[in-house]
């Protein structure tokens, strides 16, 4: 037997063992997601023991050194760890920030002191992040940022606001770009922590067309973080704040935003609402669309596949550069249709009349309009596609 | 093999991408179109494909072939769609080969694929009969007649069908147009007393021809596959035929897609170069997005045969269907951005959207493809 497949035995005796019941059932909504964090609830202790569980083999986090708290699996270890957690239906133990985002620059950017500090916290889901990166007045521009941080003594102090910051309400903690040299624009900005627990921070939800409130206004008067929660060098955090990007947006594509819906064959549903003829989907018109985006959505499946193929192999992926801009077309014409399939069900706000399934596919299709905003703008991808892949230069 | 092409593939890819830019670029098709040229390929250059082994690339080496397998035509096939290369490629190796590889007895084997694979035999396969690509709808009638049959009907779009050796005839045996039973392919002679060909001017330029038979004989041992079983061996074919078309379209349209590209950082208007539009770049970018989900399914699809996958057949209306409609795109907006220059005939892109148009049609339209993905899918 090689050495994966005794870890794949392994990996299973544990996972027989200490993956509870509830914890192998689907998700019945997104509620139930565990973020971890000082606040969070476990409204289900499973959930608590779970994560305790995971997190406590680092296997939240299967590709990270295990001296910061992580599995230190290799890739092929964390690929059968993913496959048998595949297998038995497990849930998520954690969903993070922190996990997704922070920690693999913490990794690249932070001194080995930061790394012991904030790693192993972030893999237990003891802390809850959230990002400050967007301003009322630095979208798209992200680098024309204004919030201010100035050094006094051994702390920085934060002052200005930020927009978007993702559950920044129930956030611990936030990884903040921030303003420390006002003569320039890019060279000008660092990356921050803050801890949020403090009176220099508040936080205001902000209610979305799809009625729910995943974003904050965040704002920062006279905020004080330590000198050492610096990552990086001073100015440098441009680089930094990329690199994250980049991590954001794998994450986007990769489905992590949600959106509603997510795994609804909308096959089956248009059977449904639309009837069957000769066991196909009664109306011929939906039916073309309908599998017009099921081909689109299988060679996007294949192009994600691909890039990852040549990126094993060391190769340039051009292909990679796409992935955000497709998989966020893509998950809002799917919400798109699903809408239209279900006819008058997706047409109500609330109420018994309406079943969940129909005011969800409401609700995401509404929520999926962020996709193409969020963590780029599509705009903002086809111009780093024109610009960088192909070429093309700005007006000179 | 599959999204990566290993080091064997990467060198016939570098050679053929050589072979077609020096021996075949898009001027040798302009050639034959101006000279109406009667064979509508050049002999010399099939002659050199020969000499490069590819009409045996998908041959066993049993019967002199390279066994290359499949994946290796497409990358030939590819290299090839980038100058709009005419040869006997698609309907002597793609269609003639893969059907008697398929399908063929051994005796047939033994016969027809050593003499394909030294370029003494070219081959199509008849299929099309009406104005859409219908196989199931073949009508064509064979009827038995002592120890073999005879034939009767037309075909349309026979690719290189007017001076083909030898024409696979997809023909009706029993049953109705419509029944996927009662259909039978006969290997028939060329020449063989019953059978008038004319070449089709198309469109492309390229070449297909109307075939008609009168009371055509042909013995028992030109069946291929079973009597009636015909269309088992037919759809694997047109499998292999539409992916291998996809990926010679794909070649098309990345040559489309780079020679617009450069005229985009070229062409100056208003004291810019056009390029630096952003509508034309977002466009842009768009295309290089449609090109690399196309790419990625004609590769799938490719290596799905030669793994012998169970999802041929939805990955060959997936990729056929796929780049129909990204050809379609790339070439429209190929002319849009070239401006009045891509509406001359003088500049090639007239050839490369022309050439789209028939492809997008051949072996299946995105249409039909949409409405097989979905049957196969039980949508």
């Amino acid at each position: 037997m090689s050495d994966l497949e005794a870890f794949r035995g392994e990996t299973r005796a544990w996972l027989e063992e200490n993956c509870p019941p509830t914890m192998r059932t689907p998700m019945t909504s997104e509620d139930e997601t565990v973020w971890g964090g000082r606040r969070e609830k476990y409204t289900n202790p499973e959930a608590k023991l779970w994560l305790d569980r995971m997190g406590g083999k680092g296997w939240t986090a299967p590709n990270w050194p295990k001296e910061y708290g992580g599995g230190g699996l290799s890739k092929e270890e964390a690929k059968v760890l993913g496959q048998e957690l595949g297998r038995i239906g497990a849930r998520p133990a954690l969903a993070s920030f922190g996990l997704w985002m922070l920690g693999p620059v913490l990794l690249e950017y932070a001194t080995e002191e930061q790394k012991q500090r904030f790693l192993p916290q972030i893999v237990r889901g003891e802390i809850r992040w959230c990002q400050g990166y967007s301003e009322p007045g630095a979208g798209s521009d992200l680098a024309g940022l204004q919030t201010r941080a100035v050094l006094d003594g051994d702390e920085w102090v934060i002052n200005g606001q930020k927009v978007w910051t993702s559950f920044a309400d129930m956030a611990d903690c936030i990884f903040c770009l921030v303003r420390t040299d006002t003569s320039t624009k890019h060279e000008g900005i660092s990356f921050l922590l803050i801890d949020m627990d403090q009176s220099g921070v508040t936080t205001k939800p902000i209610k979305l067309i799809s009625g729910s409130s995943p974003f904050c206004e965040t704002f920062l008067d006279d905020a004080k973080t330590p000198k050492d929660n610096l990552i990086g060098r001073e100015n440098g955090g441009w680089e930094i704040a990329k690199k994250l990007l980049m991590h954001e947006r794998t994450n986007i594509s990769s489905g992590g935003f949600g959106g509603g819906g997510r795994m609804t064959p909308i096959e089956a549903v248009a059977k449904e609402y639309l009837g069957e003829v000769d066991g196909r989907i009664g109306d011929a018109v939906l039916r073309d669309k309908i599998v017009a985006h099921k081909m689109r959505e299988r060679a996007f499946g294949l192009t994600v596949k691909r890039s990852q193929a040549e990126a094993k192999a060391g190769e340039v992926s051009p292909a990679s550069s796409i992935i955000k801009y497709i998989a966020a077309e893509m998950n809002k014409s799917r919400l798109e249709m699903l809408f239209e399939v279900m006819g008058l069900q997706t047409l109500g706000w609330e109420g018994d009349y309406f079943s969940d399934f129909g005011l969800g596919t409401t609700r995401g299709m509404l929520r999926s309009k962020a996709n193409s905003i969020e963590g780029g703008t599509s705009e903002i991808n086809l111009n780093v596609v024109a610009k960088r892949v192909l070429g093309l230069r700005d007006h000179q | 093999m599959g999204m990566i092409l290993n080091e064997e593939q990467t060198l016939l890819q570098d050679s053929a991408r050589e072979f077609f830019k020096e021996k075949a670029p898009v001027t040798a098709l302009r050639a034959l179109r101006d000279e109406k040229d009667a064979t509508g390929y050049s002999k010399n250059l099939w002659k050199s494909m020969v000499d490069m082994g590819w009409p045996g690339i998908i041959v066993p080496e049993a019967y002199g072939g390279l066994d290359f397998g499949f994946q290796g035509l497409t990358i030939v096939l590819e290299q090839s769609g980038q100058g709009l290369t005419a040869s006997p490629l698609v309907s002597t190796v793609l269609l003639g080969a893969s059907t008697l590889v398929l399908g063929g007895s051994e005796a047939q084997k033994e016969t027809l694929l050593p003499q394909i694979v030294s370029g003494d035999l070219t081959m199509t396969l008849a299929i099309d009969e009406g104005a859409h690509f219908n196989p199931a709808g073949i009508a064509l009638e064979a009827t038995a007649a002592g120890a073999g049959f005879v034939l009767t009907g037309q075909k349309t779009l026979v690719l290189d069908g007017h001076v083909a050796d030898k024409i696979i005839v997809a023909a009706r045996t029993s049953g109705s147009a419509g029944d996927r039973g009662g259909i039978t392919l006969f290997v028939v002679d060329g020449n063989a007393v019953g059978v008038s060909r004319e070449k089709l001017a198309m469109l492309d330029s390229r070449n297909a021809a109307l075939v008609t038979l009168s009371n055509v004989k042909v013995d028992a041992d030109a069946v291929v596959g079973e009597i009636d079983g015909g269309f088992c061996i037919l759809g694997q074919v047109l499998d292999r035929a539409a992916i291998g078309l996809a990926a010679e379209m794909l070649g098309s349209m990345s040559e489309v897609f780079d020679f617009t590209l450069e005229y985009l950082k070229e062409r100056t208007q208003f004291g810019q170069l056009i390029g630096s539009f952003q509508s034309l770049q977002h466009r842009a970018a768009i295309m290089f997005s449609e090109l690399e989900m196309a790419r990625s399914v004609v590769m799938e699809a490719a290596s799905a045969v030669d793994e012998g996958s169970a999802q041929v057949s939805q990955l060959a209306s997936l990729a056929k269907s796929i780049v129909n409609e990204t050809a379609n795109l790339v070439t429209r907006e190929g002319v849009q951005m070239h401006g009045g220059i891509g509406m001359t005939d003088e500049h090639d892109m007239g050839l490369y959207i022309k050439r789209s148009r028939v492809a997008e049609r051949t072996f299946g339209s995105a249409a039909y493809h949409h409405d097989r993905y979905a049957s196969l899918n039980g949508y």
